[in-house]
């Protein structure tokens, strides 16, 4: 019955209203965009802004938006377009709706490996940045792999309290190893880590972005276009089977995006909670459960969500910063709150 | 009222706890426990930067030299802390106890339902505006902030369409801990007060001193009597409310009590070690399968197990890698966190 009123409403919800939807939020992204430009030591109008991004400005201008402010921005941008589609991948192949990688404990594995890897190569100029999504990826996999394994019951497969369960003890046990391990780093590391672990955008840098923007650019379109098949998926696995689906296949195919997603995100972002719970939430209060419109307005609010956040972080205490990760944490935690108490078992 | 046969099934109950309770194995493991803790508080007392042998411990506690060097160590440094790690264990554990047995919440700890992650939230607040407030006060603020954290879990979890499970309770006090936590962080941040807050986080008892337990044993004390007054009635909630009831309990008292009782120990637990969690859900489970169900001897047995739990993990913070401390809060983590896999994966069923 409900998932009948679900299909009417989206049919209701034309097309070209989703489009528009998609369209507002892109803006929305482009107006914050004018906004974290201006946030900052030093103040530039939006005129100065247009003017030097097209070249027209002065070296200092030049120096400040290209070199500090933009690659930053970027990267805000990618990591929560990156963590809200991993996580409304994850609530789909899960039928969970309270998947995040983070709640889930995927970033705190991507967070593991990273750390391992600064312990063991001190120096993190001489870091192969490109090494760390990979690192992080695999990171993020093998844990997802270990809470996969330990919520599995033989009878009931997966049930998604338990899966929440699981990742939170998970994740809980990976962080006490890292604070473990960051007694051992030196101090200027353990600056690094400490900053790191508490989700900052801290890679402002274009090598950051470079590193991260093949994960998204190939992996992002990779999602959209299985946007059918998690439309199945959300039927129910009978219902899946029924229309044709390989379930077990696509189901592994898309965890490993979302794992990828996630895991590439925190390599240059840290610990940022939250994003993939609310950004799909949000999408599918504008545009609906289908995904061909889900994921694209999800991915547009996790990153409007994240670029948001950074901005108030840099602004809120000027001149001290609050890592983004603490800003999307006081917000997305009370939501998850409400999330649960709305949720049945 | 309750009809003849309901009466009958309660009595068969109760039997049944009489049945499964083990006094003999109680009281062995409470004067076992004892020495046991006696003896690794000398042990932990005596290991350290400075090497002290047991008989110097001996001889600093019961024939104090002022004169002697390693006896101003022991008196001054070394005692406070291991005195501290043992009652923090103490509390933890006990307040997990009782939590445990009035919401038939097997994974019931303070930790894991955010009354530890409030009481630290309270205790950023304290540093960041009023630096240098007594230890008298900030235990204070620390029971407030528990029972803050405390309120706004079960708060969400009450409203929540499904009712008080316990798997619920435990994600609410996810997310408030992160919430809290997220807050701490930021404020630490902006009034940069990051270095005193920071062992917090990670759990540590090397900061106490004399003066701590001095103002905390009064309440830990009262705390400790009352949940020893209350046993019997918890083991009778441990039942069932309407088992309770039916047997002549003041639920709503008893709750209260109870509940009040939890956030003192806690919130004292807290300000002085830190948000560590765990110790209130491994200690009571691990008592309950030793000694049987019957509160009167698992709050007891809980003390001494709870103590010695925290002083060996202490002492085991500082032989991993010394000179250097690693928190114990990660240490008891790393025991707590396949425990509660254990748990959650029965599914979280009500004791």
């Amino acid at each position: 019955m409900k998932k009948k009123t679900l299909m009417t409403k989206d049919q209701q919800r034309s097309k070209s209203r989703n489009l528009i939807v998609i369209g507002i939020l892109g803006l929305l992204i482009i107006i914050a965009f004018m906004i974290s430009m201006n946030t900052g030591y030093i103040k530039l109008s939006p005129l100065e802004v247009i003017r030097t991004l097209f070249g027209y400005g002065t070296e200092k201008q030049r120096l400040i938006l290209f070199e500090f402010r933009l690659p930053r921005i970027v990267i805000a941008v990618l990591v929560g377009m990156g963590l809200a589609v991993s996580g409304c991948v994850l609530q789909g192949i899960s039928r969970n709706a309270l998947a995040d990688p983070g709640i889930l404990g995927i970033n705190a594995g991507a967070g593991l490996a990273v750390m391992l890897f600064i312990s063991f190569f001190p120096s993190t100029t001489a870091a192969p940045v490109f090494l760390l999504p990979i690192l992080a990826f695999v990171g993020a996999g093998v844990t997802a792999v270990i809470i996969y394994a330990l919520a599995y019951k033989r009878n009931e497969g997966i049930s998604p309290m338990r899966l929440i369960l699981t990742g939170v003890a998970v994740a809980a046990g990976i962080s006490s190893i890292m604070i473990v391990l960051t007694l051992r780093l030196s101090p200027e590391n353990y600056q690094f880590v400490a900053t790191w672990l508490a989700g900052s955008i801290w890679g402002s840098n274009w090598k950051f972005v470079l590193s991260l923007l093949p994960w998204i650019v190939i992996l992002l379109p990779f999602v959209f276009s299985k946007a059918r098949v998690l439309n199945v998926l959300n039927l129910g696995d009978l219902t899946a089977t029924g229309l044709g689906a390989s379930i077990e296949k696509e189901r592994r195919l898309l965890l490993a995006a979302a794992v990828g997603l996630a895991g590439a995100s925190v390599s240059v972002s840290g610990g940022i909670g939250f994003v993939g719970l609310i950004g799909p939430h949000l999408a599918r209060q504008l545009v609906g459960s289908r995904h061909q419109f889900l994921l694209p307005a999800t991915a547009l609010a996790g990153g409007f969500l994240v670029l948001v956040a950074d901005t108030i972080g840099r602004w809120i205490l000027q001149p001290s910063e609050i890592p983004a990760g603490i800003v999307v944490a006081v917000i997305g935690a009370p939501y998850f709150l409400y999330l649960l108490s709305r949720l049945k078992d | 009222m309750s009809t003849p046969a309901e009466v009958s099934a309660e009595i068969e109950k109760l039997t049944e706890i009489k049945k499964h309770s083990r006094p003999i194995m109680a009281i062995v493991i409470l004067f076992g426990g004892v020495v046991a803790l006696l003896f690794s508080i000398g042990l932990s007392i005596s290991f350290g930067a400075a090497d002290i042998k047991l008989a110097t411990v001996w001889t600093a506690v019961f024939n104090f030299n002022p004169d002697l060097t390693p006896h101003q160590i022991i008196r001054e440094i070394r005692m406070p802390r291991v005195l501290g790690a043992a009652m923090v264990g103490s509390c933890f554990a006990v307040a997990g106890a009782i939590m445990q047995g009035m919401t038939r919440n097997p994974l019931a700890d303070s930790g894991l339902l955010g009354l530890n992650a409030g009481a630290a939230f309270m205790l950023a607040l304290c540093f960041a505006f009023s630096p240098g407030l007594p230890y008298m006060f900030l235990i204070m603020y620390s029971f407030l902030g528990a029972g803050l954290g405390a309120g706004i879990v079960y708060g969400i979890g009450s409203m929540s369409r499904g009712g008080l499970t316990p798997m619920r309770l435990v994600l609410a006090g996810a997310a408030v801990s992160a919430l809290l936590g997220a807050l701490s962080e930021g404020i630490a941040l902006y009034f940069r007060i990051g270095q005193d807050l920071a062992f917090w986080y990670a759990g540590g008892v090397s900061g106490t001193k004399w003066i701590h337990l001095q103002v905390m044993s009064p309440w830990i004390l009262a705390a400790m009597i009352g949940a020893v007054i209350l046993s019997r009635s918890i083991t009778l909630l441990s039942l069932g409310n309407e088992v309770a009831i039916g047997l002549g309990q003041k639920t709503k008292t008893i709750k209260v009590f109870g509940m009040l009782i939890v956030l003192i120990l806690a919130g004292a637990a807290v300000s002085v070690v830190g948000a560590v969690g765990f110790v209130g859900l491994i200690v009571p489970h691990l008592t309950r399968l030793l000694v049987g169900h019957d509160y009167r001897w698992i709050i007891p047995c809980s003390i001494v197990i709870g103590g010695l739990l925290v002083v060996l993990a202490d002492l085991g913070a500082r032989m991993i890698n010394p000179p250097y401390e690693t928190p114990i809060g990660a240490l008891i983590a790393l025991i707590g966190v396949p425990f509660f896999l254990y748990l959650a994966r029965k599914g979280g069923k009500e004791l």
